[in-house]
């Protein structure tokens, strides 16, 4: 028998189901996040405006840089400030 | 074994490989006769002759629980404490311990001893392990001994598609003999699972890449490198781009492990060079948990993200190392990341003048990522020693061939925008007019190696986000 050491970091990291998806938009405000992609807010700012046309509240978001996961104060932010989030994950 | 251990009385330790021990054997005869002695001998159980009632130590258990260092040992105990210990042949201090006087009549009055069987490396390790001792804090997997190491540790997803070393504990022990730091600090957290970099992991990932121990401090600065914040390892690993760490060494540590800066020095067959930079892959791979298709969203990769590392070409060049130019002192040994791919060959076997040839490098470094994109990205630029001379003998400095680059570099606007030369990528209209740089200031370094043959240089072209606002290239010193 051979004991080798585990060369991983040994994580059991804790699965978090999603939350479920709502039946409704009504009285929901959706967080948009533009992750600093190119032309990513072209696309992001039309999809605002079409979800404020259907009466939806919208806030904006933008990360810094795309090349960084979002800050921490940006991520509390945003999960303090709404309930659903719509970013864009390349260009 | 150790509660076999005479209460009272002098214990030696010896072994036949040790001429002092051979030495001092009639002395052990005579104490032995006398009562009061008990010799355990290390290597062979008939050894020393002299002493009949010798104990069998060949499995090491008491010269380890004693500390053993040099042979032959003597040490007093009373009352089960020992009280007084010397090491080699020394009549005085053999005296003090046993109180009897004119031993070995014959012998010269002081002889050093040996180093001891239970520290030999390789022994030492299986001692402390048998001991429990290691401080090793890692999971112990069993492999049982139908299954094969290597399937075992591909079906773990260890590897990186080669084989691995198998990390057992004695070779991770060896490896830590590689550094002086505490196995348990933490280097920094690897992404993307922000999973702690403690010396012991490395060292684990280390012995898989098949590093030897002294390789170890230079894995150690390549992972505190690429945990520098500046780096953002985080984005060079999720990027759809090539990149991946380019690691460059400097400074004397090169000639030590061994690497290669000279001819293929891009390329394999160097030990040094290919383990460190997949120990390095490895550590995030396995630590960070970092892997293709997963986090690693590559739409290319590059070879060089299973192993990208060599060493500057220092000696004979006109030009401070990399790692000086970086800010640390000549002398020091460095490594430098960089994130950065593949390699861009400029061949030029005509140019005889800096001029012409500064023109050479320049078209090359025109062309990375789109010759429609500037800044583009970041770049090495990695140059032959026979290139080198061309500067060397018309005196131009380092300094001057980056200025000369940066100016070469310049592009009118207009060829930039989108469409311009037929090419739809490009930039807004807006840039027609004015100048633009391939590249950011700062933007290309500058490193020597290669043979002493051939008029060919390379380019290492970095991340398309490069640049403060990403990835900037970090230089550590390589400590022990």
């Amino acid at each position: 028998m051979t004991v080798l050491l585990d060369p991983t970091s040994e994580r059991s990291p804790t699965i978090r189901p999603r939350l479920p998806r709502p039946q409704s938009l009504d009285g929901l405000t959706i967080g948009i996040l533009d992750i600093a992609k190119s032309r990513g807010d072209v696309f992001l700012h039309r999809l605002g405006e079409r979800l404020g046309e259907r009466g939806i509240a919208v806030k904006h978001y933008a990360k810094p840089t795309n090349t960084r996961p979002a800050p921490l104060p940006l991520r509390q932010q945003i999960a303090t400030e709404v309930d659903l989030v719509i970013e864009g994950l390349s260009d | 074994m150790t509660d076999r251990l005479p209460q009272d009385g002098l214990v030696a330790v010896v072994k036949r490989d040790c001429p002092t021990c051979v030495l001092a054997a009639p002395v052990l005869g005579d104490l032995a006769r006398n009562g009061g002695l008990t010799v355990y001998t290390q290597d062979d159980p008939s050894f020393p002759e002299t002493v009949p009632g010798r104990v069998d130590d060949t499995a090491l258990d008491v010269s380890h629980r004693l500390k053993i260092e040099i042979v032959p040992t003597l040490i007093r105990f009373e009352a089960g404490r020992e009280v007084g210990r010397t090491y080699g042949w020394d009549r005085g201090e053999w005296r003090r311990l046993t109180g009897v006087e004119g031993l070995g009549p014959g012998l010269p009055e002081a002889r050093p001893g040996c180093g001891a069987k239970n520290l030999e490396p390789g022994i030492i390790e299986r001692l402390k392990i048998r001991f429990n001792e290691t401080g090793l804090k890692s999971r112990r997997i069993e492999i049982g001994k139908d299954e094969d190491e290597q399937e075992a540790m591909y079906a773990r997803g260890w590897s990186d598609g080669l084989p691995l070393v198998p990390p057992t504990e004695e070779r991770v022990l060896r490896m830590l003999d590689g550094t002086a730091r505490d196995p348990q600090e933490v280097l920094g957290l690897v992404p993307p699972a922000l999973a702690a970099a403690t010396v012991e992991k490395i060292a684990v990932n280390a012995v898989m890449a098949g590093c030897k121990s002294e390789y170890l401090p230079v894995v150690l600065a390549a992972v505190e490198a690429v945990l520098d914040e500046s780096f953002a390892m985080h984005g060079v690993l999720a990027t759809t781009g090539f990149v991946g760490p380019v690691l460059v060494v400097n400074g004397p540590v090169r000639g030590r492990i061994g690497m290669n800066a000279k001819g293929n020095a891009l390329g394999q067959g160097n030990r040094a060079n290919a383990a460190i930079g997949r120990a390095l892959q490895l550590v995030i791979r396995n630590v960070g948990e970092g892997r293709p298709r997963e986090v690693d969203r590559a739409t290319l990769g590059n070879p060089g993200k299973y192993t990208y590392c060599f060493a500057e070409d220092e000696e004979g060049s006109s030009w401070a190392p990399l790692s000086v130019e970086r800010g640390l002192k000549p002398g020091q040994s460095a490594v430098t990341v960089f994130a950065g791919y593949g390699l861009q060959g400029v061949t030029d076997q005509k140019s005889r003048d800096p001029e012409s040839l500064s023109r050479s490098f320049a078209g090359s470094l025109l062309g990375l990522g789109n010759v429609k994109l500037a800044p583009a990205c970041d770049a090495m630029l990695v140059i032959s020693p026979e290139h080198h001379r061309t500067f060397r003998q018309a005196g131009w400095s380092k300094a001057r061939l980056y200025e000369e680059l940066y100016r070469l570099c310049e592009i009118p606007g207009a060829d930039l925008v989108t469409g311009a030369k037929a090419i739809a990528e490009g930039g807004p209209a807006s840039l027609a007019g004015k100048p633009v740089n391939k590249f950011r200031p700062g933007g290309i370094m500058i490193v020597r190696a290669g043979g002493d043959a051939g008029m060919f240089s390379g380019i290492i072209g970095g991340w398309s986000a490069g640049g403060p606002r990403s990835s900037l290239p970090v230089t550590k010193e390589v400590r022990n």
